[in-house]
């Protein structure tokens, strides 16, 4: 895909956002926050606190009642529906469930990020003889599962599914990318090997990287900019150093507290020692 | 069942359910009434005895050489015209549900609605649909067989009308009804409508679209068979002329052809459904 001159790769800004559900409740309230090209960011904050929402913002996929959009040099909601299509080809947004056909085979799966690029022609074609199969082994080859070519998805397991999510990513050429909860359901060791696979590719095409996470150790080990969303709003946006325990605390704070009085004793000792150790 | 439990234990869908068989038996009563239903008739003894009658001319089953092979000969005609005619409905239904579905609306992303015009189209859509399933296809049958004589062709066009309107219904509802988070993650990330269909939308229901499909094929068979009588080719055109000599036995031989017919065709879907699950 050609690259626009003019607009700034991966950038991208929301000021005094507002969004709601269909519903009517508030989602994000008065959200602000910029992102520089290339720049790499966790979001934290507890189950329900908007991270997701604000991922779907930033994609073009939700739009604000109020506040303005700028994403890849461009507001989103200013535009024709066409060039508004044509923004979303240059992002890429990964959902918590992996989007994979039940019955669809691993390399339809992962060449599904090549989409965006392609005429509908060429998908046709590939559907009918993989003929990019190598761009889809290589992508998947980055998470060790090469050998899952031409299984069919409901083969895998959860966390292979996962990766395999993310495999169609490495196969995209999107600018800025939008990851919910990517590594939810890997182990500790394999979270942090994707993640890596992810950041150096993000910054292999300078990209721009904003991950949600619920694992927050994972985030403070890996990103230089972490934003702490609660309630629809954002409670934080440091560099990690300056992301201190009391803030964490807070963050997660009352839910945390909360529940845990519902448990008995000894298991919620458990569970606070665990958190942000 | 409600009295004397705690308020908040009280299915609130219960007083729905109630609502809806109340109306449904209230429904039902007078449709009986109307049609005069009464199982007792058939059993009455002038009933029984023109049922004798009727049925005891049909023992044994004709099997001379030559007749056999008129009827394999109109068996497979019928055959090919509820395949062409089912081909044809494909063609109908499947540019109608890809126009009209809400799944592959770009639209509706954002907004949660699809825009104006094409929620314009796709009631347009809905309309042309029933229009071409609301005429019987023994009515359709009637009408191509002024227009172009006796014979299949007639046949194939009246299938191939109705069941489109018939199968382009289904295949919408099929579509909207099946999980589609992964037809919105394509369009999400910028894909084109039939980009989302083959990759997304068509992976996901292809079971459930080729199942109804082929029972609308084994409907089809025996659809055609009603429009022989009415001059539109195949098994149905020979078993009229059967009945109008009073030849019970070629009728009888006729039929069980007809029992082996749907057998197949049920066989083949079977076969079908296991391939594709």
């Amino acid at each position: 895909m050609q690259s626009n001159p003019g607009t700034a790769a991966g950038e991208a800004s929301l000021s005094g956002v507002r969004v709601a559900y269909a519903t009517g409740a508030a989602a994000l309230v008065d959200v602000s926050l910029k992102l520089a090209p290339g720049e790499q960011v966790a979001v934290i904050g507890p189950s329900g606190a908007g991270k997701t929402t604000l991922l779907a913002t930033l994609a073009c996929a939700m739009r604000p009642v109020a506040g303005s959009v700028r994403v890849l040099g461009s507001d989103p909601w200013a535009q024709s529906a066409a060039a508004l299509h044509a923004l979303r080809r240059r992002l890429f947004l990964a959902p918590q469930q992996p989007p994979l056909p039940p019955r669809q085979r691993v390399v339809h799966a992962v060449l599904a990020g090549c989409l965006p690029q392609w005429s509908t022609w060429r998908a046709l074609r590939s559907l009918i003889y993989p003929l990019d199969a190598e761009i889809a082994r290589d992508a998947l080859a980055r998470f060790g599962l090469e050998d899952k070519l031409f299984l069919r998805c409901d083969k895998l397991s959860g966390g292979e599914r996962q990766r395999v999510a993310l495999a169609r990513l490495i196969a995209s050429n999107a600018e800025l990318l939008l990851l919910d909860e990517p590594v939810s359901s890997l182990d500790p060791a394999l979270a942090h090997s994707a993640l890596e696979v992810l950041q150096v590719e993000a910054s292999k095409r300078g990209a721009t990287l904003v991950v949600s996470l619920h694992a927050v150790d994972l985030a403070l080990a890996r990103f230089g900019r972490i934003i702490g969303v609660r309630a629809g709003g954002v409670v934080f946006d440091l560099p990690r150093e300056r992301v201190s325990d009391e803030l964490l605390s807070d963050l997660y704070g009352t839910e945390l507290n909360a529940s845990l009085q519902a448990l008995p004793g000894e298991l919620a000792a458990v569970l606070r020692l665990s958190r942000c150790t | 069942m409600h009295v004397g439990v705690a308020p908040e234990l009280r299915d609130p869908a219960w007083c729905g359910r109630v609502a809806v068989a109340v109306v449904f038996l209230v429904l039902l009563l007078p449709a009986g009434y109307l049609t005069e239903f009464n199982p007792a008739t058939l059993w009455g003894e002038t009933s029984l005895r023109a049922l004798r009658q009727f049925l005891g001319s049909f023992f044994p089953p004709a099997t001379s050489p030559e007749f056999l092979r008129l009827v394999m000969e109109a068996a497979w005609k019928t055959v090919a015209i509820a395949t062409v005619g089912t081909a044809i409905a494909i063609a109908i239904a499947l540019p109608a549900a890809l126009a009209a579905t809400r799944v592959l609306s770009i639209s509706r992303i954002a907004t949660g609605r699809m825009a104006m015009f094409p929620a314009v189209i796709r009631t347009g859509i809905r309309w042309l649909l029933i229009f071409l399933r609301s005429i019987p296809e023994i009515v359709w049958a009637m009408i191509f067989v002024r227009a172009v004589g006796l014979g299949d062709t007639a046949g194939v066009m009246a299938i191939g009308i109705t069941y489109g309107g018939m199968l382009g219904k289904v295949y919408i509802e099929i579509l909207e009804s099946a999980e589609n988070q992964s037809a919105t993650v394509l369009l999400q990330n910028g894909a084109g409508r039939l980009q989302a269909f083959w990759y997304a939308a068509l992976p996901v229901s292809l079971p459930e679209l080729t199942s109804y499909t082929i029972y609308r094929w084994e409907c089809a068979i025996r659809a055609s068979v009603v429009m022989g009588f009415v001059g539109a080719g195949g098994l149905g055109q020979q078993m009229e002329l059967s009945m109008k000599m009073l030849a019970g036995a070629e009728v009888l031989t006729m039929l069980l052809v007809f029992v082996a017919l749907v057998w197949v065709a049920d066989l083949v879907s079977a076969l079908l459904r296991r391939a594709l699950a």
